[in-house]
């Protein structure tokens, strides 16, 4: 039987892992290829690496750093952030990353879903959406969810998946950095709504928000940064309570 | 010598890395002459069926490939393309296991299948040394084989498929032993001791 996943995500600025809260008071964290070894070691299934380099100069030392992460760790990795090309996502598959992430540069060209998706395969393209709740509906954002669109959460979610997304990994902004449980209410109606993994995001502050993430939501996996990042919650720790509660972990 | 088959269709980085911890001597290749000179074969492969069988057509490796004699493995989209066909794209592929690519019932399960899976051993294996049913892997794949004649280990998505195949010198696995931590290096390691 296919297990439950727990994804570390990791953010990179030139070069570096930082630590920080909502994109602020960020503080270097040290190698991202130490801590990529230290979290395969731990027990993590996958990674996630998100490149919040500012400059395009700079963003050219992401290609060598997932070089190095691919020599160092036997686990799949995904890489996102900034990400609006074929030969972008080329290269970044040929240094090693398994998947990619895509955020707003498929809301811009939808059909950057489909054209990669025919050229790498559908299981190496993460559409990764931010949504945040307007009161009436739930309105997908993009820039770091410095910019509202005019696109409905779950029609964007499930227009993804047509187009030949392999995963979705969905970000509740409105659940960041709370540390008070995923988005269960949407996570379950989207996970019900469309046929490829959902990876539930934002939100996560204890094992029982994993728990329901799973049970409630049936999503595929669980990703979280700081409470593993922090070493808040040990992944190891995390995995034996789900295993415990009927979950199906690698363990 | 291990030859790594390059045909633009295989995320042969991974594999190479693995090979490397293993301490391995290879090459990358897409040459037929480099490929027949080299001890064991190993034929890697993510992406789209149809894409990567025009691609061996074009690089004039399909040939070669079906009546090499030396041990070679297919992983994931490698291992689908040692099948007659492929419903992916309806392609014909290597003819080296009879059974067809399939796809699996969105209506019932999430695809692409993906993460990490357990395995059952129904056929002694070599690349199964040291390896118990139960043990882990990790899996990325839409299309899947039946179980038939030549499985030696399935996994279950909703159905049970061939997670492992086996037919004289050639070797297939679905999942990704150079993604799948230290029992899928043992795997590898188990292909290179053949």
């Amino acid at each position: 039987m296919l297990c439950k996943r727990i994804i570390p995500c990791l953010d990179i600025k030139d070069g570096r892992a930082v630590k920080g809260t909502n994109f602020v008071n960020l503080v270097d964290a040290g190698s991202p290829v130490e801590l990529a070894a230290r979290y395969s070691k731990e027990g993590a299934d996958e990674l996630v690496f998100l490149d919040i380099t500012a400059s395009n100069e700079k963003r050219k030392t992401l290609f060598s750093l997932v070089s190095e992460v691919a020599k160092a760790i036997r686990i799949p990795f995904t890489v996102g952030g900034g990400i609006s090309e074929i030969n972008d996502i080329e290269a970044l598959l040929k240094a090693g990353a398994d998947k990619v992430s895509l955020n707003s540069s498929i809301v811009k060209s939808p059909k950057l879903i489909s054209e990669a998706a025919k050229r790498f395969g559908s299981q190496a393209i993460v559409a990764a959406i931010d949504i945040k709740n307007n009161g009436k509906e739930y309105k997908v954002y993009i820039n770091g969810g410095r910019e509202e669109t005019n696109l409905v959460g779950l029609d964007w979610c499930k227009k993804a998946a047509e187009l030949g997304a392999g995963e979705i990994l969905l970000t509740s902004m409105d659940k960041d950095g709370t540390k008070d449980g995923y988005d269960i209410e949407f996570l379950k109606l989207l996970a019900s709504s469309v046929s490829i993994p959902v990876i539930a995001s934002g939100g996560a502050g204890k094992k029982e928000d994993f728990l329901d993430a799973f049970k409630l939501a049936n999503v595929d996996a669980c990703l979280a940064a700081s409470l593993f990042h922090f070493n808040i919650l040990p992944i190891a720790e995390l995995k034996s309570y789900l295993g415990n509660n009927g979950i199906t972990v690698r363990i | 010598m291990i030859a790594l088959i390059d045909y633009g269709a295989g995320n042969v980085a991974s594999v190479a890395n693995a090979l490397t911890e293993l301490n391995q001597e290879f090459i990358i290749t897409s040459n037929e002459a480099e490929i027949c000179r080299a001890q064991k074969i190993i034929f890697p492969g993510v992406g789209e069926a149809s894409y990567a069988i025009r691609q061996l057509h074009l690089l004039n490796l399909f040939t070669v490939l079906r009546i090499v004699k030396k041990p070679m493995l297919g992983i994931c989209l490698g291992m689908q393309l040692m099948a007659d066909f492929s419903k992916e794209g309806n392609v014909t592929c290597l003819g080296i296991f009879s059974v067809t690519a399939e796809k699996f019932d969105e209506r019932k399960t999430k695809v692409p299948h993906m993460g990490w899976n357990d395995i059952e051993i129904v056929k002694e294996s070599k690349l199964f040394n040291g390896i118990k049913s139960g043990e882990r892997f990790y899996f990325a794949n839409s299309y899947y084989l039946s179980v038939c004649p030549f499985t030696t280990s399935m996994s279950n998505n909703e159905i049970n498929f061939s997670s492992s195949l086996e037919k004289d010198n050639f070797f297939g696995v679905q999942f990704h032993p150079e993604k799948s931590g230290d029992a899928g290096l043992k795997i590898l390691k188990n292909f290179i001791d053949i």
